[in-house]
């Protein structure tokens, strides 16, 4: 290619001296590498960087509506209180009188899932038309953290429990409970 | 006898098609791309099971890491049109050039009055100005940046905003708890939290 014709004048006389064709092929292997691999690049961060939306409905804390609560009966329901340590605590009924617990477990699959998923099925057998399984209540204490709360609320999805609530006034007897069992 | 010679059969492909087909696809992908914006502080998201995407636009995020609250709108026009809301309540003006630095701004953590100092300086220097947005009851300013982002929602695009909290992991609950208060107190009862999608073991 680019190289000079060193082999001499002379010799051919008269001769038109002629350039060589150059050769329009260009190797483009490794321009095609490249362009593969940025294609896969964009493939994956695209289909991948999608995040995904947990949708919370929270009840309406509009001070002068207080007559709106609900009464549900009480071996219906089911409350969670989350502590620290990535631990929480559920009780069946009243704190006071429990029906159930309470009892520590943590968020895995063998843990709370397994509860809410025995006791959402005695509910439903036991009840009737208008029984729409277990209500649970979800008391997130200040020790707790984001991912405990995004967790409950997932099992709440995998479990298909109906009918949940998050309660933000968490009350100090549950607070008592946490710290008995160092969770607070 | 001379022998018979088997044509040496050439290696070169043709890579031309090959390669106009690569690059056409390559264009198409780095045009439909849509990077995640760039967080002023990183944050864990928690895994989840569902499978609801979140939408692009008509949307503020409220990301809540180490104890500070950032907030976040999707689009530009929006962005301008609050904070000039936003300066009619607090008393500050912003001129045209602030409103259009402020447009291209994907999150910001600061009190209303560090505002101009945050808008005015750059990408390396916004990075360390992060002290939150006030969520105490005392001075709530986060609850004045929702109500007049959904006012500019509403009034550019005719479309309710949704609001979406972006939390990390290791987040202690009381800081999502003053955030989601803030939310009820305007009456925003449902909203949705972004989270990854889990990987199943």
């Amino acid at each position: 290619m680019a190289e000079l014709d060193t082999s001499g004048g002379g010799g051919k006389k008269g001769k038109k001296v002629r350039s060589k064709k150059q050769s329009t092929r260009v190797d483009l292997t490794a321009m095609v590498d490249l362009a593969f691999l940025l294609i896969t690049f964009f493939m994956l961060t695209t289909s991948l960087q999608k995040p995904q939306a947990m949708d919370l409905a929270m009840p309406d804390k509009d001070k002068n509506n207080k007559d709106a609560e609900l009464a549900v009966k009480e071996s219906r329901t089911m409350t969670v209180v989350l502590g620290s340590n990535n631990k929480l605590e559920w009780y069946l009924g009243l704190l006071d009188k429990p029906l159930e617990g309470p009892t520590v477990t943590d968020y895995a699959r063998d843990g709370i899932r397994k509860v809410l998923i025995e006791k959402n099925k005695a509910v439903l057998a036991q009840g009737g038309a208008k029984n729409n399984g277990l209500f649970v209540i979800i008391k997130p204490s200040d020790k707790s953290n984001y991912k405990n709360f995004v967790d409950i609320l997932d099992e709440m999805k995998i479990v298909n429990i109906q009918s949940y609530g998050v309660s933000n006034d968490i009350f100090k007897p549950e607070i008592d409970l946490l710290k008995k069992d160092n969770l607070y | 006898m001379p022998r018979v010679k088997v044509k040496r059969q050439s290696t070169v492909t043709d890579m031309t098609a090959m390669c106009d087909v690569a690059f056409l696809l390559l264009t198409f992908f780095i045009l439909t791309a849509k990077f995640k914006p760039d967080d002023p502080l990183p944050i864990d998201i928690p895994a989840s099971t569902v499978q609801i995407k979140v939408p692009e636009n008509n949307l503020a995020t409220l990301s809540i890491v180490k104890g500070r609250v950032l907030f976040g709108m999707s689009d530009d026009d929006v962005r301008g049109a609050t904070l000039d809301k936003m300066g009619k309540q607090y008393n500050i003006s912003f001129t045209p050039e602030e409103k259009k630095r402020f447009s291209g701004i994907d999150a910001f953590g600061v009190p209303i009055k560090d505002l101009k100092a945050f808008i005015a300086a750059n990408g390396e220097e916004r990075k360390k100005m992060i002290p939150g947005v006030p969520v105490d009851s005392t001075n709530n300013e986060l609850n004045q940046w929702l109500l007049q982002a959904r006012y500019a929602t509403k009034e550019l695009h005719n479309k309710d905003m949704r609001v979406t909290l972006k939390g990390d992991n290791k987040e202690e609950y009381p800081t999502v708890k003053k955030v989601i208060e803030t939310l009820q107190d305007q009456k925003i009862n449902k909203f949705s939290m972004i989270t990854s999608l889990r990987v199943v073991k």
